[in-house]
């Protein structure tokens, strides 16, 4: 029996990534919370998880070729914020907001984090048979 | 890893903002300094920031910010009849700087509020990069 390595970790690292790159939007967001005319910009990650796995595989023609998704970028489909409180200027970052959800974002992050390595404790515990 | 974009975008803000801190503190220092005509005075300055669209990997959706302009603000000098002063023009007005004290600190509030999210970002980013890095010990 071999042991699958996909199977054991399922969705987390797809899930760090696609916190990650929320991370990227949200750092950008804050970044430009004082840009005149900037739009904040947010991910749906109940969409983004939906649409795991929607992409296209390699096409594997022989036994030797390696199937995989053809790239590692997950497609991500960037939303403007409707804001709360739009600004003159047309900026509509609100900095509180941004903040909350980085730090939420990085909870949700370091909490995959956990799974992930309890999984692979599980795993070597498994391999050392101790 | 896509944190260091993270590092590379909060890293322009701080620039950015560090810039403007250091334009409130030239205008708090000019506040007072008077001069004999309209052109020679120091008028208040106010930097205008831009998003910054080319990213360096080619990711599109994510923006760092830079300072695009240092504006002078246009708003009418101060007048002060003051005709024994040494800077005093043929009428004897000195003219004061526009530089509104109020408006100042509050800017230096917000640059340096500013600031420090982006710091927070950073730091964060970091914790969550060097905990991935530990995965499975």
């Amino acid at each position: 029996m071999s042991i699958s390595l996909d199977k054991l970790l399922g969705n987390l690292p797809r899930n760090l990534q696609v916190y990650s790159q929320r991370s990227e939007l949200l750092a950008s967001n804050l970044a430009n919370s004082d840009t005149p005319g900037f739009k904040a910009k947010d991910i749906d990650f109940r969409t983004v998880l939906a649409s795991a796995g929607d992409e296209l595989e390699m096409k594997a023609t022989r036994s030797g070729h390696l199937g995989g998704p053809s790239s590692n970028a997950i497609k991500t489909e960037t939303l403007y914020r409707v804001p709360v409180q739009p600004s003159l200027d047309g900026n509509t970052v609100d900095s509180q907001i941004e903040r909350g959800e980085f730090t939420q974002n990085a909870i949700r992050y370091q909490s995959t984090l956990t799974f992930l390595n309890g999984r692979i404790q599980g795993l070597k515990l498994a391999i050392r048979g101790e | 890893m896509s944190f260091f974009k993270v590092f590379d975008i909060a890293g322009s803000a701080m620039n950015a903002q560090n810039i403007r801190l250091n334009v409130t503190a030239s205008n708090l220092a000019n506040a007072q300094s008077v001069g004999g005509s309209e052109e020679t005075t120091y008028h208040a300055r106010h930097p205008v920031f831009s998003a910054v669209m080319k990213s360096l990997q080619g990711d599109p959706e994510v923006f760092g910010v830079k300072v695009n302009q240092v504006l002078e603000s246009d708003a009418p000098l101060d007048k002060r009849y003051q005709p024994d002063h040494p800077l005093a023009n043929e009428e004897g007005y000195i003219f004061q700087p526009n530089v509104n004290m109020v408006d100042e600190m509050a800017n230096m509030i917000s640059a340096s509020r500013a600031y420090q999210s982006n710091v927070e970002v950073i730091s964060t980013s970091k914790q969550l990069m060097m905990a991935t890095l530990r995965i499975g010990q």
